[in-house]
């Protein structure tokens, strides 16, 4: 193992607050497009009580083992991963199985990570919903975090309650991704802008991902859409987060600002010469 | 976006939803990071009022206390038009309440208790020191 020369991992927690904003689907995303472009990857189900990592990732067959059975060394963590059959770079670690819904403490979770962590350059955490016990114990091993949301109230708000959380763990850098935008919502808007999330939450953007039917077909398949280099929006936005995780330097464009509607087009022009709203 | 609805706001009646939502966000975050409520905030702008009043006459109606909320720092911040200071004696008074100066020929206290509306000043003022 070369994990004395190799730089320690990047261990990220990918959190939202509110539920079914897209955790999930991100990891998945980013775990196969880190993983392509070369870097050890292991994506964490922390969410064990109702898992689906292994569902998007089309793993859901191959799981034996958990980081319970780890912990309780009834097998070595290699048993445990599951590698990704088109992706050797990619693992999969679930946290626990449904069964066992009281184990997983902090300091397992510590424990765990720290194992993984030694043979990965990237471990991706996805934490469940809320901010009770499964955050915590989700976030307790993590350096650094992303918060995903949508552009939607309810979501931002549960959000700067997350990103209050991660503050006061001194988890740093958390980075934003806005998912599910729509362009035409926002031009005309009738949806909340990148900007004002951007403003609300003082986050920096990592990524921004459009609403986009892909997500489903490749959610049915259980074959990410950075898998096979589709050429879908919510791909290219998936790998440009990887890349940007990586330090490149990939401008990030407001959808809204270059697609924008007929009519939203026309509300603007009407907007700027009359000054009426 | 209905055609009612672009209609409504090429005439101006109508923000579009996405101004209100985060319109809408602003003052809820304010209120969820500083932990308070709308009830307290309410508190304390009364009790604030009450402590400015004994210094300058203002405006009430005008005036305006609210906590906003800029790049995660929320600010309290007052808008409180000035209508004119008081004289001095009740100046004087105010200090010498505070604890900052012995007037020489304080007027009666009861001078400077400026009521609000019709809560009694002394009991919210006291209420909330700790
Ligand atoms: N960009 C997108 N375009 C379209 N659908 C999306 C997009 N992102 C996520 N979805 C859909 O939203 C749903 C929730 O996604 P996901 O399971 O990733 O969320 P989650 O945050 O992990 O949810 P939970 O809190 O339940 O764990 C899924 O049905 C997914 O297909
Ligand atoms: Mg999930």
């Amino acid at each position: 193992m070369d994990a004395v020369t190799s730089a320690p991992a990047r261990i990220i927690l990918i959190c939202s607050g509110k539920g079914g904003v897209g955790k999930t689907t991100l990891t998945a995303n980013l775990g196969i497009a880190l993983a392509r472009l070369g870097e050890r990857t292991v994506v964490l189900d922390a969410d064990f009580g109702l898992r689906n990592l292994d569902l998007l990732l089309g793993l859901e067959n191959r799981i034996i083992y958990t980081a319970q059975e780890v912990l309780a060394e009834t097998c070595r963590l290699e048993q445990a991963l599951v590698k990704h059959k088109q992706e050797p770079n990619l693992a999969l670690l679930p946290a626990g199985n449904p069964r066992m819904l009281e184990w997983l403490t902090p300091d397992d979770m510590q424990r765990i990570v720290a194992m993984v962590a030694e043979r990965a350059d990237f471990v991706l955490i996805d934490c469940p919903a809320g901010i009770e016990d499964g955050f915590k114990n989700a976030a307790a091993a993590a350096r650094e975090a992303i918060v995903i949301t949508t552009p939607e109230v309810s979501a931002v708000r549960d959000a700067d309650r997350v990103i209050g959380l991660l503050n006061t763990r001194g988890v740093a850098p958390v980075q934003l991704v806005l998912n599910r935008v729509r362009p035409k919502m926002m031009a005309s808007q009738e949806m909340l802008g990148v900007d004002d999330v951007t403003d609300i939450l003082a986050l920096p953007l990592v990524g921004l991902v459009v609403e986009d039917e892909q997500v489903i077909v490749s959610t049915n398949r259980g074959e990410p859409l950075t898998l096979n280099g589709n050429g879908s929006p919510a791909a290219k936005a998936y790998q440009n987060i990887a890349r940007r995780l990586r330090g490149e330097d990939i401008p990030l464009e407001d959808p809204s600002k270059t697609r924008k509607g007929l009519r939203a087009r026309l509300m603007n022009k009407i907007r700027k010469t009359t000054g009426l709203f | 976006m209905t055609l009612f609805d672009f209609i409504q706001r090429l005439l101006g009646r109508q923000k579009p939803s996405g101004t209100m939502a985060k319109e809408r966000l602003q003052l809820v975050l304010a209120h969820d990071r500083s932990d308070l409520n709308p009830e307290l905030l309410e508190q304390m702008r009364r009790e604030i009022l009450e402590v400015v009043q004994r210094y300058v006459e203002i405006d009430i109606e005008e005036g305006d206390v609210s906590l906003e909320t800029e790049d995660r720092v929320t600010a309290l911040v007052a808008n409180l038009p000035i209508k004119r200071a008081r004289p001095l004696p009740a100046l004087v008074a105010a200090a010498a309440a505070v604890g900052m100066a012995q007037a020489p020929d304080a007027e009666a206290p009861q001078e400077l208790a400026v009521p609000l509306a019709s809560e009694p000043t002394e009991e919210s003022s006291t209420a909330k020191s700790d």
